[in-house]
Formats: structure tokens, sequence, C-alpha cells
């Protein structure tokens, strides 16, 4: 299996921007919206280069969702990205009855997402929007790892879907590790470490802790498996029963609320076809606070040493289990 | 098709008695909102729209987003008689399995809807989206968008309002319902949206007023409706809820309920009088 390395740090939201660009020359009917923080959420790409295809609405998010809403059941293709606490929470209702009851093909960036938005602090910090947007019928939620691969899935997600789609990003610079030419597919986990003692599964920005905490296992003699989920919904019961059959123990990383996130959504699968012992490392059920994006991820245990922590307790748990 | 003014009248007539026996056949719905808005959507359909109920996704067609999900049944009577599907449908109305759903819901399958809807707030933006469209496309259809008064209320009405005017969608008309009620009771008593048409004005808005009861006010506002330029249109129609049954007429209190089967024939009997 192959050993993944940092090429260098890249801001996961300068691919989503560069993926809709991208996506943008391929396909005429793409156009963007714009709700005031066009340059922080990486539209400025799309709005420089397509001017006549960018709207800008101001800072009125309920409005832009019907607004994206009208132009996809009149043949565009409307990207909407603003930060996730705005995207996912502010316009819920527009997304449940406009954008998902209609089933229409908009593209939501929910950008900013996780505590590693920093010194903004908690209004800024979208730690709830993973488990809001899967609960609707008809979303599909993607949480790619590093800057490439949300290249690839925001193009994806333009170019080969039909109905809401909304996908997360984050502000700060994160190592890149994946291939340009992965293979990428939007409902399918990849496995990124093999191993049989073990499953982690990751997602989004923690997917890199993952595996660095799996590497240091590996050299304690826990042999742990890592898996990346980028596609939230509809998740991939495959790799995740494979996982449980094989290692009989997982644990699931992400950077946001444990309760009804991407955790609660393995855990799901779990329960229902194959209880194995599990643990969850996300934020327990509080709001975050001010401070530097890795002062926050260390107080709030989002980091490779609480992985293997709660990593090396459950491998020696799980023989009681069985 | 060819429809005379005198002519409008007597669809709306049956319109109306259709949305009674649909309702008192369902059980449950909003009787006062679809009988006050029955004359306009005769209006609209039999008049106004470029449609073609034999090719519902024509693409020049004109759209008509109902912001305001739950006078469904006037949407529905008034698509049957339309030609979108046969009127006996009607009486499926809120049941298990039907295509007319309690509020419009796209998936279900009906022809002529263009928007699942009934959240109040949402459908001028997405009105506003597709007027975008129209625009960048070059297209000379337009959207007609249907909102009640109370809908004022919500704020997301007036992002809406305030980008339609910023991207002068012309080829945008708004039409409010106003019958002066809700469901707590007088909108000024609720919570006063007065004055209304200066409000409209404010944000760049053509604010045209008719009676929504009069074929000839009706048709000569959308006239000067579709003859402004540059900036989006709001017809402020003023409707009297339960419009056709004097015994419920301006009752708020028929806003959300359905008429017993006794009830729905005395309803029936007296538009059949009147006419
Ligand atoms: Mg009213």
């Amino acid at each position: 299996m192959m050993h993944f390395e940092n090429r260098g740090n890249k801001a996961t939201r300068l691919g989503f921007g560069e993926g809709v660009l991208e996506a943008a020359r391929r396909d005429s009917r793409v156009v963007g919206i714009g709700a005031d923080i066009t340059g922080s959420v990486s539209m400025d790409l799309f709005a420089k280069a397509f001017p006549e295809r960018f709207f800008s609405l101001g800072i009125a998010e309920q409005n832009c969702m019907g607004v994206a809403t009208g132009l996809a059941l009149s043949g565009k293709v409307p990207v909407f990205s603003t930060y996730g606490v705005f995207a996912a929470l502010r316009t819920t209702d527009q997304i449940r009855i406009s954008v998902c009851y209609n089933n229409v093909h908009v593209v939501i960036g929910g950008a900013h997402a996780g505590i590693s938005v920093g010194p903004d602090g908690a209004t800024h910090q979208a730690l709830e929007d993973i488990a809001i947007m899967r609960v609707l019928p008809n979303m599909t939620v993607l949480s790619p790892c590093d800057a490439t691969q949300t290249i690839i899935a925001v193009q994806r997600a333009i170019g080969n879907m039909k109905g809401p789609v909304y996908i997360r990003f984050g502000r700060e610079p994160v190592p890149e590790f994946t291939h340009e030419h992965q293979e990428f597919q939007i409902g399918k986990g990849q496995q990124l470490k093999d191993g049989n003692d073990i499953s982690i599964l990751a997602t989004g920005h923690m997917v890199w802790e993952a595996l660095q905490a799996a590497y240091q296992l590996q050299q304690e003699g826990i042999h742990a498996r890592v898996i990346n989920i980028h596609t939230i919904k509809p998740i991939d019961e495959e790799i995740i029963l494979q996982a449980a059959h094989e290692t009989k123990a997982i644990i699931t990383v992400e950077e946001h609320q444990i309760m009804g996130g991407f955790g609660s959504a393995v855990a799901e699968v779990i329960v229902k076809n194959h209880p194995v012992p599990m643990d969850f490392v996300g934020i327990n059920d509080s709001f975050g606070e001010s401070g530097k994006p890795d002062e926050l991820m260390k107080l709030y245990g989002l980091t490779r040493e609480t992985i293997m922590t709660k990593t090396q307790s459950l491998f020696y748990k799980k023989e009681t289990f069985i | 098709m060819t429809v005379y003014m005198n002519e409008l009248k007597q669809i709306a007539r049956n319109i109306r008695i259709d949305i009674i026996k649909s309702i008192a056949e369902a059980g449950s719905g909003h009787t006062g909102g679809s009988l006050g808005l029955t004359d306009i959507f005769t209006a609209l359909y039999f008049k106004i729209l470029h449609h073609k109920p034999s090719e519902p996704q024509w693409d020049d067609r004109d759209r008509l987003i109902l912001s305001i999900g739950h006078v469904a049944p006037v949407l529905y009577a008034t698509l049957a008689h339309a030609g979108y599907f046969p009127v006996q449908e009607l009486q499926t109305l809120r049941k298990l399995g039907s295509r007319l759903q309690g509020h419009p819901g796209r998936d279900h399958g009906l022809p002529g809807i263009e928007l699942s809807a009934g959240s109040l707030g949402q459908g001028l933006s997405v009105a506003v989206g597709m007027a975008l469209t129209a625009k960048m496309d070059k297209k000379n259809w337009r959207v007609y968008s249907i909102h009640g008064d109370g809908e004022m209320q919500e704020g997301s009405i007036w992002e809406a309002a305030m980008s339609a005017a910023h991207y002068k969608l012309d080829n945008l008309i708004a039409i409010i319902d106003r019958n002066g009620v809700q469901i707590d009771g007088k909108t000024k008593d609720v919570m006063d949206m007065d004055p209304l048409q200066d409000k409209w004005e404010s944000f760049g808005w053509r604010v045209l007023n008719c009676n929504g009861h009069d074929f000839e006010e009706i048709q000569q506002a959308f006239t000067q409706a579709q003859a402004t330029q540059s900036k989006p249109t709001v017809i402020i129609a003023r409707t009297i809820m339960g419009k056709g049954v004097r015994q419920i007429e301006g009752d708020y209190h028929w806003h959300g309920k359905a008429p017993s089967k006794e009830e729905a024939d005395n309803f029936i009997q007296e538009i059949l009088k009147a006419s």
C-alpha cells in the first residue's frame, strides 16, 4: 500500500474555487452566486473569469438559496458558496423545501468548516453542518480531505450529479497528499492504509491526522486500517462493513459535533448490520472559541494524539467485546 | 385559445365550484384564499400566460410560481380546467397516493406544477432565479409569482425584492393577494404591513393596484406590468377571502377550514344562483 506524504500545504477552499472554475469552463450552464464573501470562499476565480454568469446577491443567504433553485429549475447549474454556518444553518428551510424537496441540482459550498477557522470564534465555526445536511432527503454530502481531492469532488458534484450537493471544506492550508489521478467516486470510500487490528474512518481535514496516527501506531505494533470517507451521504456501507468484519473495531474522526455527524452515520450502518465496538473523535456537544487553529485543534482533541489514544484503548478493549 | 372577457366569469364560477367540491371531499384545505384568488388564476391561465397545457414543459412558457402553496386547490382546479389533467382527478386532493398534494409537490408528477412550495417567503427568490435565466438566455418568457399579504411579513421576501430590482428584472411580475387577513386575524392587527405600496416602491419596484375580482382591472394591470421596463412590477390585488360565498366572505376563520359536505352543497348552490 502506498505511503502518503505531504507535498506542501494548501487550503481546501482554493481547491473548491479551482474546481468550480474548471467545471464552468467545460459547461456554460454553470452559474455562480455570491453573498459578499466571494473572495474568502474562493469563488472570485469564477466571478473574474465569467462575470456574466456570476450574481452578487449581497448578505442575503435565504434569497441566494431560492435564486439558486430558480436558476436550476430553468436549466442552469448554480454554485452557491458561503461559510458553512450560513450555507447550511441560516438557510436550512430554504435548502429543505426549495432545494431538496424540488430535488434541483444546486451545488452548495460550505466553506470555513470546522473549528480550524480559528480566531473568529464560535459564531463562525461550522460544527453542525454535516448533521443537518445529511438528514435532508435527496441531499448528497461531500467532505473531501485535501485541496486536490476537493478539486475533483467539486467537478464531479457539478458535472456528474443531478440533485442537491453540499460540499464541505476549510479555511486553513492543510497537507496535500492525495494524487491528482486518484480513483474518486462519489459514494465510495478510499482505503488509504491497510491493517486488520482496528479501523480508523475519517473525513475532511482529519484524514491526514488519522493517517499520521496510524503510521505511528504501526511502529507500536497496532496495524490500523485507515479509510477516507469523502462522501458522507450516500455513505459507502460496503467499505464500512468490510472494516467491521475484518478489524472488529471502528474509530471515526471528524472536525464536527459527534452527535448526528459523520460518526453517527457510520454507527447507523454498523449497529444495523454488524455491531462492533466503536469510538468517536470529534467535538463533544460544545461550541468552539477563539484561538489559533492548531491551539483549538489541540484543546478540542482533534489531533493525531487523541486518535492514537482512543485507537489504542479501543484496540485493547475490543477483545472483551468478542 | 381565445377566451373573451365574458367567458372568464363562467370559467371562474366552475373553478370555484371545483375548489369547494375538492376541499369538502378532502375534509381539509384552505378554502378562503383559494376562492379569493380564483379570478386572478382564471385571468392568468385563460388570458395572460403563454403556456401549452398539452406540453407542460414547453421551453418558452411563462412560469407561474405559487409561493403560497396552501392555496393549491385554486391552482389545481385552474390547471384542470385549462386542460392539464382531468377535472375528476381534483377529487383526489390531499388523499394518499394523489398527485394533488396538500401543498404542491413536483415529485408527485402533476403536470403544470413549476415549484414545490409551502414554506412561506421562498417563492419570490425562486422567481428571481428563473427571471435571471430568461435574461441571461435572452428569452422572452416571463415569471409570475403569487404571494399572500401575510407572507409580506417574511424577511426573505424583502431580500428577494431587493435582488429583483438590483438586476432590473422587468420580466418578473409578482401578485399580492391583498385580502387583509391571515390565520390569526386581520393583517393590520397581527403585524401591520402598511404602507405596502410605499414599501415596494422604495425597494425599486413598480407598483400597480387592482380589484382582484374585476377582470377588466386585472387585465389592465397585467398589460401595464408587461410593458414596464427595467424594473420588476408588483400588482397589489385587492381581494376578498372566500369570494363568491357570501356567508364566508372576508371571514379569516375560513383561511384553513374545509366545508362539510352539507356546507359545500349550500356554497355551490349560492354560486350557481348568483351566476
Ligand atoms: Mg391574506
